[in-house]
């Protein structure tokens, strides 16, 4: 019998060890690690307590795992970017033109997602600086009102089905027209022209809203360039070139060149205006008088006859005639008027001097628009003879004057295709058969040429929100061309780059933004010839006036209307008016006394057989006769920011030796109603307030300039001595860093850039007309505008302090104005920071004045004690508060808030906030030097508002610092023109400003 | 018990006797409500609504609710902490100060006026917490350990420094209150017949049984706490006018603040006092524990501290002028001739002419006019505190920031919701509390008598017990300066 076969268990019971026996019997192992830690010495033995943390931390483990995880909806990069590290922000190079002002920007971008447009420093244009409208455009990107597919009559249609239709419709369309503002792209114009090729020779019909077209004619089809710099006698009739005329950014920067002064450099220009509206021009002007419009064209002639050694008009005009004889080919005339007639005699003057700051030769292309052509254009629409018309960036229903025709053709359907490129279904848009949405020139390839000889270029820096087409595709697209537009346009500018080592020139032109040489076509003369002086002075005087004239202007924030549903520009205020959301009658004082109407009284303006309704804001300063009404407002398909906010003016313009007058006679009718206008200021004099700002002549300042700044004394025993040195508090020793800031009020212009430029660093809430209203608006910078008043403080002894004092609170009819950014002071010796019970405001070892929102209670007590009102509060959740919806969108939907800044909270209710001069920035620029192992460079760290300054009227810097910039301004003009606001109660700011010199005689502001 | 003084005139008017007293303030204690405060509750309850409502609308939304706006921070809320706070001065006053001077005749009137004090302190703490952004933090005001590291309150605030002033104030105010209280809850608790009254009178007397010792300790903690609030009285209202002399603010930053304010708040205190002592003794018939001699009294005190605050106004005046500082100018004749004129001289008025017409005897022994003179010194020094708080505020320094202030609706109704709180408090104290202290006026019921012996009275229903000190003859000398 053979043994059965054995089984071991295991290696263990093969080999039979004698700890194998001892355990075979036994049913359970006995290694379970469970006995009482205590009474064992046994090392190995894991005590009992072990066992229950580890079954308990497995229970938990096990419970935590079937937890569902927090949904979060970043989504992390698959195959991150090589250039995009989160927290660090990308900057690309790109161009904002919309057919009003040029801008060469610098998008900065988050995680691929641009969230603020800061000055392209490269370009020999704008310089590093941006206008308002150019910094808010980011938040256009953003709008939730545009349209966001393609779509036939409304209703969303499939791209490749639309532009199928739009081939077949277009090939036997007959006449077809595009209608566009003025187009500055040398490459998009090319596009154009192919297309228009293509289709039988497609007329291109450029308007602009604001129309230079008297000003082309007046000079054979040509814009000419300016430099202000370049004229030390400027003379203005209605041109608001520092706001809104062409190009306000570079004149801007230009004319203030010869505006600063210093040290070494005590001379500056002399600004005459001549205007019925008060401009922001107007109000920085020398020498300022209001004028009729019809008047404008008077004085234009007699300033040509004494220039041409005729009789010497009496006033202003003869000053200026005098100024302008003696500066000869430094002198420069400009006008803001639509009028051919008085466009050729201010060209004409300023042949006559030669003047060096008018370039005919490499000349502007910023307006393009040729009303006459648009004129007939709306008329052939209305009688039927055009086939097919393609509006591009063009909402002429809205805001040409003869866009109520235009809607009846397009309603009654006398244009057999429509097709709209506007960003949204707007008022032509929404009237049209196709919508073909357009970009954002933030999602576009783009070039431009806003002047001759000067380049620049638009790229995409995020990939389209919706889906929408570039239009040039679109237009390459129904021209048969296969080729993208971004290739078409490398192509084109390989014309200007040369083909040689173009890739990498390429490169770099993409890279700055900008580029020298040109792409367009030297300009032809394309209109009619301009007139002679002699005819021109003709029509001139054949021009009839009397009545109450109006005159439309443009305003800074919302311009032309086109940019309408943007918050940040609505809540914008006026630099003059500083009114918000809205336009409303400008009147001088005096009529509205005649006539009984306090401010807010809505009144009918009729011309024309049409009228707009709008509340009378008094404005000193407005010509006696006149009245003003910006444009731009009225709109009903803009979106619902926009939508029913003011009334559309433009239809009570007309048309007037085949230009668009914006001037005409009207007739005003009290409704009896009140509509109460949103101002962010409602005491418009300084009340003689020295210590808070200060001006001086030219003269004064040539003089002795150690006086043109009165510093307050503070008597003591040992005599008077400056405030600072009598103080009950220890001061802070800055071992590092001492930031602070300068802010010449010479250079500011009171554009409110900056303004903007705070917003969207900042993430300050939009508030709304009520809440204006409320005087509740959330900027951290302000421009504090303040008019004289012809009461002044030696009319005490005569009049009395009352009926002084009463009469300085009126400004005079037509006051001086000045101009103070205003924001928080950083004071070293801060009432808010004493006042605060819970320490939730305090000063930093760099000189700042810090907010601590999480700490803050909201007492408001900080706010009260803020001789300055630069503390802003939250008082309601403008990011959740149904109430804000409308105004402050962007913070509500997920869409909206890519435009937040992340380094910076949005506050929560119930705290306050201000200024923090930029901090994110600060410490950005500081780790930055850190990583490098140096010191921070001066001009490396800016605050946001000196970046966007037009006219670097904000200098930013450390004062710690000897060589920065701000230590050796401060230096130069200590004693001269730098002073505090209120240094008397010596809170000690870290801002200091510089005393404005007015090249006047006299100054009339605080005597 | 029967001493007819030869010079004063009586405290206690009436012939009353110990049991009467007893008898008249526990019986609205023990009566069921009367109509006419039911009426006056109601009126209380549905102000308290409106309160809660305007609370309601303040925290759900925010201070937005308010017509505040950035430059006027501070207006209405603030306006009524100061008033409210002010209002609540006289309480502390009669009951401390006049204790320590020995004016006997505080004796009938303190009670009701401790309770105004910690009602209106009551009312006044609601603003600091509702006027700040985020109530929910309010406890971040006081120094407590936390968890955010080394962070701690900032004792350089004036804010801070009320909030120690009033939570000292307040709790000092309510054991005074309560320790006055004890004894004669233990009246009431004796004579309960309701088994609720008499658990819940047992509780709120802490077990008095009137023996030596519990008076003696009694006697001995009343002084000291008329010690304690004594400066309470200065501080208090002086601090509080610190929140505005030590700022930057033309027309707060002011020396004079702290006893103007002082004296402000005795003023309308007593005005407070007086308005409602005129309605208590006629809806609870006591007219004869506050005699017209009382009110004479309090109408002197009101003509004395309105005096002072006229003195002050015009003392704030010339030192705006005597400065030379532009600002601080400017400040006081935008105050007089300003956009808030009317407030501005509304408060003259009210405070500095009204008070002058307690010159005439007529005017302070008459009842109505008294009234309306409280009541117009109410008004008046609620609008102090507003020309204070608003006209310095609207036009500061910047004329650029210069704003109106105009409330709103929630505005109105928390301060009328305050009110309502504060009488549906006080209705509720008068008709459960006993609103006299039976007490002390026993104590000066014998200072003096006006209409012969007490025991045998000429009311019938009284029984004739003689009720004098065994072993101490009738007509014995009383030594009139006993502390009591």
């Amino acid at each position: 019998m053979q043994d059965s076969p054995k089984y071991w268990k295991g290696i263990e019971e093969l080999e039979s060890s004698p700890e194998f026996v001892k355990n075979a019997l036994s049913e359970f192992a006995d290694f379970m690690p469970v006995k009482e830690s205590h009474g064992t010495s046994d090392a190995t033995v894991a005590p009992r307590r072990d066992f229950l943390k580890l079954m308990g931390f497995g229970l938990a483990a096990a419970t935590l795992a079937s937890c569902e995880a927090p949904i979060k909806k970043a989504i992390p990069y698959l195959n991150k970017p090589e250039e995009v590290d989160p927290g660090i922000a990308n900057f690309y190079a790109s161009t904002f033109f919309n057919g009003q002002d040029y801008n060469s920007v610098l998008v900065k971008t988050r995680e691929g997602r641009p969230i603020k447009l800061e000055g392209n420093p490269e370009s020999p244009i704008t310089r590093g600086g941006l206008s308002a409208r150019a910094q808010a455009a980011v938040l256009s990107l953003y709008d939730g009102a545009r349209l966001q597919h393609f779509a036939k009559n409304g209703a969303k249609v499939d791209k490749d089905q639309l532009d199928q239709e739009v081939r077949n419709a277009l090939a036997g369309a007959g006449r077809v027209a595009i209608v566009s503002p003025t187009i500055i792209s040398p490459s998009t114009k090319k596009v154009i022209a192919e297309f228009a090729a293509r289709f039988g020779g497609a007329e291109h019909v450029m308007y602009d809203v604001n129309s230079a077209s008297g000003l082309l004619r007046a000079n054979g089809g040509v814009l000419p360039a300016y430099d202000f710099s370049k004229a030390d006698v400027i003379v203005s009739f209605g041109a608001d070139f520092l706001g809104t005329w062409l190009s306000p950014v570079e004149f801007a920067r230009q004319y203030v060149e010869n505006r600063k002064v210093s040290s070494t450099k005590r001379t500056m220009s002399k600004h005459f205006q001549f205007e019925t509206n008060m401009s922001l021009t107007g109000s920085n002007a020398d020498v300022r008088e209001p004028m009729k419009p019809s008047a404008l064209g008077e004085a234009v002639v007699s300033l040509y006859n004494a220039l041409l050694g005729g009789a010497k008009p009496a006033g202003k005009l003869g000053m200026a005639a005098a100024a302008l004889q003696s500066a000869g080919s430094r002198g420069l005339v400009v006008s803001g008027s639509n009028d051919p007639a008085i466009q050729t005699l201010v060209t004409a003057i300023n042949q006559r001097l030669g003047s060096g700051a008018v370039d005919t030769a490499n000349p502007s292309f910023v307006r393009q628009g040729d009303d006459a052509r648009m004129a007939r254009l709306v008329k052939d629409i209305a009688a039927g003879q055009i086939g097919a018309v393609i509006f591009y960036h063009a909402n002429p229903v809205f805001d040409h004057p003869m866009g109520a025709d235009l809607k009846a053709a397009l309603t009654a359907k006398k244009v057999k295709t429509t097709i709209s490129l506007n960003d949204r279904l707007d008022e032509t848009g929404s009237l049209c058969t196709y919508a073909a949405p357009d970009h954002h020139f933030l999602e576009s390839w783009n070039d431009f040429e806003p002047k001759r000889g000067y380049l620049s270029l638009a790229q995409p820096v995020i990939t389209p929100l919706f889906a929408t087409r570039q239009a040039q595709d679109s237009l390459l697209t129904w021209a048969g061309n296969p080729t993208t537009y971004y290739n078409y346009l490398r192509q084109q500018w390989q014309g200007v780059l040369g083909a040689g080592n173009f890739a990498k020139a390429w490169d770099k032109a993409v890279h700055d933004g900008v580029a020298r040489g040109s792409a367009l076509p030297a300009p032809a003369a394309q209109l009619e010839p301009a007139m002679d002086a002699n005819s021109a002075m003709a029509a001139i005087k054949g021009a009839k006036s009397g009545g109450i004239e109006l005159a439309i202007y443009e305003k800074i924030g919302v311009g032309n209307g086109a940019d309408a549903n943007n918050p940040w520009l609505q809540e914008l205020p006026d630099p003059v008016t500083k009114a918000t959301w809205g336009n409303y009658v400008t009147v001088p004082r005096a009529y509205a006394v005649e006539q009984k109407w306090e401010q807010g009284d809505v009144v009918t303006v009729t011309a024309n057989g049409k009228s707009v309704s709008l509340p009378v804001l008094i404005q000193p300063g407005q010509a006696a006769g006149t009245i003003g009404i910006a444009l731009g407002y009225g709109r009903s398909a803009a979106g619902k920011v926009a939508n029913e906010l003011g009334e559309n003016v433009l239809p009570l313009a007309v048309m007037r030796n085949g230009a668009i007058s914006y001037t005409n006679t009207v007739q005003l009718n009290a409704t009896g109603t009140q509509s109460p206008i949103a101002q962010t200021q409602t005491h418009h004099t300084i009340m003689d307030r020295k210590p808070v700002v200060q001006e001086a002549t030219l003269a004064q300042y040539r003089e002795n300039p150690k006086e043109v700044t009165e510093y307050e004394k503070i008597s003591t025993p040992d005599g008077l001595e400056k405030p600072s040195k009598v103080s009950l508090w220890q001061d802070y020793e800055y071992k590092n860093h001492h930031w602070g800031m300068a802010i010449d009020l010479n250079s500011c212009i009171g554009c409110g850039s900056c303004v903007v430029g705070c917003q969207a660093e900042n993430n300050v809430a939009v508030v709304g007309k009520q809440e204006v209203i409320n005087r509740r608006e959330m900027h951290w910078m302000r421009i504090d505008r303040y008019y004289s008043s012809a009461a002044h403080k030696e009319d005490f002894e005569e009049k009395g302090k009352l009926a002084t004092y009463a009469a300085m609170e009126d400004p005079s009819e037509n006051p001086s104005v000045i101009f103070q950014p205003m924001m928080c002071q950083h004071c070293n010796h801060a009432p808010c920071e004493t006042v605060c019970p819970v320490l939730a405001t305090t000063h930093s070892s760099e000189g700042l004045n810090q907010m601590t929102y999480n700490r803050c209670v909201g007492t408001r007590y900080c706010a009260n004690n803020c001789p300055y009102k630069v503390r802003r509060f939250n008082w309601f959740s403008y990011y959740s508060n149904e109430k804000f919806e409308t105004v402050n969108g962007h913070m509500f939907t997920d869409l909206g808030r890519m435009v937040l800044n992340p380094d910076v909270t949005v506050r929560a209710r119930g705290v306050m906030e201000k200024c923090s001069l930029c901090v994110q920035r600060i410490q950005l620029g500081k780790l930055e030097a850190k990583k490098q192992k140096r010191r921070p460079k001066d001009g490396e760290i800016v605050s946001a508002c000196a970046q966007s300054c037009p006219t670097q009227a904000i200098v930013f810097g450390d004062m710690r610092d000897s060589e920065s910039r701000i230590s050796q301004l401060l230096r130069r003009e200590d004693g001269e023109r730098a002073f505090h606001v209120l240094d008397a109660i010596n809170v000690q700011p870290n801002i200091t400003y510089l005393t404005k010199i007015r090249n006047t005689d006299k100054s009339d502001f605080n005597a | 018990m029967q001493h007819v003084s030869p010079v004063r005139e009586p405290l206690v008017t009436g012939g009353k006797t110990y049991h009467d007293v007893t008898q008249d303030v526990c019986r609205q204690v023990e009566a069921a409500p009367n109509i006419r405060w039911m009426g006056a509750l109601s009126v209380a309850l549905l102000l308290l609504g409106v309160f809660f409502y305007s609370v309601y609308r303040t925290l759900w939304y925010g201070i937005g609710e308010w017509g505040l706006n950035k430059t006027v921070g501070w207006a209405w809320d603030i306006t009524n902490f100061v008033w409210w706070v002010g209002i609540g001065h006289a309480g502390t006053l009669i009951s401390a100060v006049l204790l320590l001077f020995r004016q006997k005749w505080r004796t009938s009137i303190n009670r009701a006026a401790e309770a105004m004090t910690i009602f209106a302190v009551i009312c006044a703490a609601m603003f600091p917490v509702l006027h700040m952004g985020r109530p929910w933090l309010a406890y971040w005001v006081f120094p407590l350990q936390n968890t955010f590291g080394s962070l701690w309150v900032n004792f350089n605030s004036p804010l801070l420094w009320d909030v120690f002033a009033i939570s000292t104030y307040f709790s000092v105010s309510l054991v005074f209150w309560y320790t006055g209280l004890v004894p004669d809850f233990a009246t009431i608790r004796d004579r309960a017949k309701g088994p609720i009254a008499k658990v819940a009178y047992s509780l709120l007397s802490f077990g008095w049984k009137g023996s030596a010792k519990h008076w003696s300790r009694y006697e001995t903690v009343s002084l000291i706490l008329a010690g304690v609030s004594t400066p309470l009285v200065l501080s208090v209202h002086t601090i509080v006018s610190m929140d505005f002399a030590t700022s930057v603010v033309p027309g707060w930053h002011t020396t004079i603040f702290p006893p103007y304010f002082v004296a402000g708040a005795i003023f309308s205190g007593f005005a407070m006092v007086l308005t409602l002592m005129l309605i208590t003794r006629v809806v609870f018939k006591l007219e004869d524990y506050i005699t017209i001699e009382h009110i004479a009294l309090m109408n002197k005190i009101m003509m004395i501290t309105g005096s002072i605050v006229g003195v002050a106004y015009i003392t704030e005046f010339f030192i705006a002028w005597y400065s030379q500082v532009e600002f601080e100018q400017y400040a006081f004749i935008n105050r007089a001739t300003g956009p808030y004129w009317w407030a501005y001289w509304s408060m003259m008025t009210c405070n500095v002419i009204t008070p002058q017409l307690v010159w005439f005897r007529r005017v302070r022994y008459s009842i109505p006019l008294t009234f309306i003179l409280s009541i117009i010194v109410n008004i008046g020094m609620w609008f102090e505190r507003f020309v204070i708080i608003v006209t310095s505020l609207h036009r500061d320094y910047l004329p650029s920031s210069w704003a109106m202030f105009s409330p709103t609706i929630i505005d109105i109704g928390i301060y009328v919701g305050t009110i309502g709180l504060f009488f549906t408090l006080f209705l509720l104290f008068a008709k459960f509390f006993p609103v006299i202290n039976m007490a002390e006026v026993k104590s000066v019921l014998k200072y003096t008598v006006d209409n012969g012996p007490t025991y045998t009275g000429h009311d019938p229903h009284h029984s004739p017990q003689p009720a004098t000190t065994h072993g101490v003859p009738v007509t014995a000398s009383v030594n009139y300066d006993k502390h009591d």
